[in-house]
């Protein structure tokens, strides 16, 4: 999986700013993602190409329990969040919904991506590599049960 | 196993489960609102397309709905979600409908104990984050998408990674100008918004015995502001006698085993407790109200599911008596029942000579939805239980989230203000 990366040197990156909860009562997907990101960078949606991903620190999508977030997000053409760690709900949202992978980088991958850096994301040997800069990182490996649920394309799919 | 432990290993048909371990766990209960609902309406949808059943949910009786976002219905779009809700629980046959305009409706979190919709021992899920709050009851309550809960409302089952447990013991009563709030802000202050990410939070110790059963909900409900899967306190005696008093019998409480584990305890006197607040822009952004009496205040906003229940607005009344506000003030009690008992007591009409402006229960301004957002640079102290930005409108407003004390003693001054120093 192939993309660029929009880079948010941040942590603590909340729903409030990804989604903004005037807009909750959307439920429209494509209208939500009119409105991904808009209390962090109004620009995104101008800006984000189909298959980019968002790379940010600690505790990504923290707050909110709404799934509005990571549909804004994936109905913007986010494949993936690169994060530090992420916050739990977003966290089961993007992976039950089968909305977006949510990918847990270490530091040396989050220091060393720039904006607009090209990354090859490959999930079976866990690693990240960018082409713009001709690096490679070790991504997070995904537990047991989250691999076989994004095996699965999501909750519904997945037999226990 | 502790008492979160003990509840998910019954509700998953097991002997007993360790931290990390992935369960399957029954369901007792689930909550959709008006934001959720539609949210799994939606979901409902796109499986029917793609063949999966919704003709029927798992047990329509093990399922309420609340109405509360963007209620009375805030504009065109709301009001429609709130057809397709009533819409949703006509075919489905859910009975636990709370509608506004038709008697008890409110806060969704603060129904689940004023109606005493969930019970001690119990898994209860909500489309929610704040259903962490339910825990004060001695249940596993846990906030959850719209995805999670389309799949419990129709297979009457979730997976649950088995949280770690941090414990934080309060030793002593607090005293008299100190409140929950003023806790669990300290407690986010010094473990950070993820300090409890994935984790149990667990309150005990001689000072929460000491505290009335709503006070221990404004612990757990800001439980999320740190992260956790869930909030909780092994239900007493106040708890069985307030849920009596609301028509709950037949359930089996849960309780630590002797000998149970925690990952970590925190310990905290509540004589070295003092009234708090959480500064722009974030929960653990916190300073003690009289450090920072200089900040000025264009509105003061007493609302919430954490900051509006029956005691809180006692305490903005205690206050609030024979003064008045100097800044914009609105009071939204988080329930008809308890504005109903507010008003029998007497403190509706102490608010309204203070000059306070008195709502409807709703989410509202405290979710940046509706009835009184903040524009541009307005700075408001607040009951509610974050402060990111634009959270309560504009991306460059301000709020300062508060205990009641502090918030109503800062609506007479105009300045955040330690209510010991209101003369």
């Amino acid at each position: 999986m192939k993309g660029n990366a929009i880079k948010y040197d941040k942590d603590n990156i909340d729903t409030d700013v990804i989604l903004p909860g005037t807009y909750l009562k959307l439920h429209d997907y494509d209208e939500l993602a009119k409105h991904a990101m808009e209390g962090i960078d109004p620009d995104f949606h101008s800006k984000v190409k189909d298959g980019d991903f968002i790379v940010a620190g600690k505790n990504f999508g923290c707050g909110s329990s709404r799934e509005h977030a990571p549909i804004a997000l994936s109905h913007s053409g986010i494949k993936a969040v690169l994060a530090l760690s992420f916050a739990r709900i977003f966290y089961r949202n993007a992976v039950d919904g089968a909305f977006l992978l949510p990918i847990e980088i270490g530091e040396d991958a989050y220091k060393n991506i720039s904006n607009g850096d090209q990354l090859e994301i490959n999930t079976e040997k866990n690693t990240i590599k960018n082409l713009t800069k001709n690096k490679e990182y070790q991504m997070k490996p995904f537990s047991e049960l989250i691999g076989k649920i994004i095996a699965a394309g999501g909750l519904f799919k997945y037999k226990p | 196993m502790n008492i979160t432990e003990k509840i998910l290993a019954r509700a998953s048909g097991k002997n007993s489960v360790s931290p990390d371990d992935v369960v399957f766990a029954n369901v007792d209960k689930a909550m959709i609102h008006d934001v959720s609902g539609p949210g799994v309406i939606k979901v409902f949808e796109k499986l029917s397309k793609q063949g999966i059943s919704v003709d029927k949910l798992w047990d329509p009786s093990k399922v309420w709905v609340a109405e509360d976002h963007f209620v009375p219905s805030a504009d065109k779009i709301s009001a429609e979600n709130i057809v397709q809700l009533s819409k949703f629980t006509k075919k489905y046959g859910i009975e636990k409908h709370f509608k506004y305009g038709m008697g008890q409706y409110g806060i969704c979190h603060t129904l689940s104990h004023e109606e005493a919709m969930v019970l001690p021992g119990e898994v209860y899920v909500g489309g929610d984050s704040h259903t962490n709050t339910t825990g004060a009851l001695g249940a596993f309550a846990c906030g959850l998408g719209h995805t999670d809960v389309a799949y419990v409302l129709l297979n009457g089952k979730i997976w649950f990674k088995v949280p770690e447990t941090y414990y934080f013991k309060l030793n002593g009563k607090l005293s008299g100008h100190v409140m929950a709030k003023d806790f669990i802000l300290r407690i986010i202050g010094d473990i950070g918004t993820d300090g409890c990410a994935y984790r149990a939070m667990q309150f005990g110790g001689t000072g929460i015995n000491e505290m009335s059963v709503e006070e221990r909900l404004t612990l757990t409900n800001m439980t999320t502001e740190a992260g956790a899967k869930n909030g909780i306190i092994q239900p007493d005696k106040k708890i069985f006698d307030y849920l009596g008093e609301r028509g709950a019998k037949n359930f089996t409480p849960v309780y630590d085993d002797a000998g149970s584990e925690y990952t970590k305890i925190f310990e905290y006197e509540a004589s070295e407790l003092e009234p708090l607040v959480a500064k722009p822009y974030s929960p653990e952004n916190v300073a003690a109200a009289r450090d920072i009496s200089s900040i000025e205040l264009d509105k003061a906003y007493i609302g919430s599911c954490t900051g509006a229940k029956l005691e809180d607005l006692r305490a903005v009344a205690k206050i609030l008596k024979g003064r008045k506000v100097k800044i914009r003030t609105e009071i939204l009690p988080a329930a008809i029942s308890i504005y109903k008992k507010a008003l029998d007591e007497g403190l509706v009409s102490i608010f309204l000579d203070a000059g306070v402006t008195i709502g409807p229960p709703t989410c509202g301004a405290c979710c940046g939805a509706h009835m009184g957002v903040l524009a541009k640079d307005e700075i408001c102290v607040s009951t509610t239980n974050r402060n990111f930005p634009g959270r309560m409108g504009h991306v460059e407003s301000q709020t300062y989230l508060a205990s009641p004390l502090v918030a109503a003693a800062s609506a007479v001054t105009g300045k955040i203000t330690d209510p010991r120093d209101l003369n």
